[in-house]
């Protein structure tokens, strides 16, 4: 047993850590060590409320710790890094579960024992609920949309959003008919709970699939919040200060991979991107592409001083990354220099391709971002594009008819060369056709990544 | 207003705008162990977990506090552990070779 006020000290050292644990995910190297100190920071609070005085019984945290801990080792364990999404989607769900719970416990509580709660933790307690409850629905759904286990497609119906904002503002008036009367049936707690599980669902299913990772960013969001919203209820800071990190987090998030992708937050979870095929822009009628094959291609890499490799989704669908570290590593040995170009929404979620990237072994300070690596493809020999397509759109930059005009793209077209890796003609995600595939400086090499990367890997050996 | 409230809002700002600001500079390679991270650190309910859970309160709060606590350790383990294994595979570019 400890005095409350030597909790409230570790707890305020819990909060420092996070802090300080986040401040070193500035950089790759501290990173590792972020995490640990943040882990420490979560190991003390676990610990002094273990030890708390208002602990009186045991048996429940100790089965909920190990049963909880357990699943969570076993899913980072066994995680495919390409899976990260989805992992991340659970995630957000169960932390929005776990503040939904302990909110309702709270609340239940309370009202079996007829006392009325004060209106600030009343309040608190119903955000907690509702914030808590959308995140797990919502992220349930994301999670669906991610494994395929649903259609990625936008599910809408007649008058949604009419439909959404009435679930919602039937979810306040009872939210607040029981702050303002505590003698208020449980009947309307129970419908809060429910009405809000079902607007959790709501709210993502109209989301595209290519959407998912805004939608992720903005639910890790949420479950940050509520967290917070518990920490209110049972005025507890370390909450709030960890709530509040992860609420900024993830709101920020979603603002970069929005602005990476020229949309507005709106926009995107109320836009339906991609429910109907709205391919406007120009047309590549009586335009022709010219093919290479792989001695060529192989050819041009042996040969060329600089290279920028473009990687997209396809090339993790593929599993193709080793291939790439493979053929990066023979270049370099050659003397030529090779880097890549990596596009804000080139994975399922923000930061996701310079992992897969990671994993197989590329350093990552060879991975640039955006705006570092722009100014280098004019003097880049190659780029070899793999998997990649709205994302190296000159019509982004030169047709303002065009749906993705605007967005922020990788200068590609601006290298001395380019090789564009593709399984077939077919258009980008948005259904748009490319201009760069029609460029007299591109080329095109078809075939599944993995399989035509193995055979440039080869050919650039007898080189 | 009272006087908890207050003093909880306050640190929910300034703790935002904290956030906000660290999280700003972090690199976007290091984007996807940000968010499992955060993950991780939105565990922290584990504590409101087990006061409810370990208070005596009855059956149901047992039965929500054991829910609680097992969804926030899910995110404690889950994400610290599977965000220690993505830094791990960062690396600089070694001399020259990297060995497997």
């Amino acid at each position: 047993m400890i005095a409350p006020w030597v909790e409230r000290v570790f707890y305020l050292l819990a909060a420092v850590l996070f802090i300080a644990g986040l401040k070193r995910l500035q950089s790759p190297e501290t990173a590792r060590l972020g995490n640990r100190i943040s882990a420490t920071g979560m190991l003390i609070a676990i610990v002094v409320t273990f030890l708390s005085s208002g602990t009186v019984t045991y048996g429940t945290i100790i089965a909920g710790l190990i049963t909880g801990g357990l699943i969570g080792l076993v899913m980072a364990k066994t995680v495919k890094m390409t899976s990260m999404p989805q992992m991340v989607a659970l995630l957000n769900g169960a932390g929005g579960g776990s503040s939904l719970l302990v909110a309702s416990a709270e609340f239940l509580h309370v009202e079996s024992r007829g006392i009325a709660p004060s209106v600030d933790v009343a309040i608190t307690t119903q955000l907690g609920v509702l914030i808590g409850a959308v995140t797990l629905t919502g992220s349930l759904i994301a999670f669906a949309k991610l494994q395929e286990l649903m259609t990625g497609r936008p599910i809408t119906f007649p008058a949604q959003k009419t439909f959404n904002a009435a679930i919602f503002a039937v979810i306040i008036a009872l939210a607040a008919w029981l702050v303002a009367a505590p003698t208020a049936p449980v009947w309307a707690f129970y419908v809060v709970v429910g009405l809000a599980l079902l607007l959790g669902v709501l709210l993502v299913i109209p989301i595209g699939g290519a959407d998912m990772p805004v939608v992720i960013a903005l639910l890790n969001s949420y479950s940050g919040i509520a967290a917070a919203m518990t920490g209110f209820v049972i005025r507890n800071e370390v909450l709030i200060v960890s709530g509040a990190l992860v609420g900024s987090s993830g709101i920020i998030l979603s603002q970069i991979m929005c602005k990476a992708m020229n949309r507005s937050l709106a926009n995107v979870l109320f836009g339906a991107f991609g429910a109907t095929s709205s391919a406007s822009g120009k047309s590549a009628a009586g335009l022709t592409v010219k093919e290479t094959n792989i001695e060529e291609a192989a050819l041009q890499l042996a040969y060329a001083q600089q290279v920028i490799v473009v990687p997209g989704y396809g090339l993790a669908v593929a599993q193709a990354q080793h291939q790439v570290r493979e053929l990066m590593d023979l270049i370099e040995k050659r003397g030529g220099v090779v880097k890549f170009a990596i596009h804000p929404v080139a994975g399922r979620m923000p930061g996701h391709m310079n992992v897969l990237l990671a994993e197989a072994n590329i350093p990552y300070d060879k991975l640039l971002d955006m705006d570092d690596v722009n100014p280098e493809f004019e003097r880049t020999d190659v780029a070899l594009v793999i998997g990649a397509n709205d994302v190296v759109n000159p019509a982004a930059r030169n047709d303002p008819s065009s749906p993705i005009h605007g967005m922020p793209i990788l200068n590609a077209d601006y290298a001395k060369r380019i090789i564009v890796m593709k399984r077939g003609m077919s258009a980008g995600f948005a259904g748009i056709e490319n201009e760069l595939f029609y460029d007299a400086k591109t080329q095109m090499l078809f075939g599944d990544a993995k399989g035509t990367l193995s055979k440039l890997v080869a050919e650039v050996k007898q080189v | 207003m009272s006087e908890a409230l207050l003093g909880g809002i306050v640190v929910f700002v300034l703790a935002t705008y904290l956030g906000a600001s660290l999280i700003g500079r972090v690199p976007p390679t290091l984007h996807t162990p940000l968010m499992s991270g955060a993950n991780a650190v939105s565990g922290i309910t584990v504590v409101g977990a087990m006061l409810v859970a370990g208070a005596g309160f009855g059956w149901l709060s047992n039965v929500l506090g054991f829910l609680a606590i097992v969804f926030a350790m899910m995110n404690v383990i889950g994400g610290y552990t599977v965000t220690d294994r993505m830094l791990e595979m960062f690396k600089k570019a070694p001399g020259k070779e990297s060995p497997k």
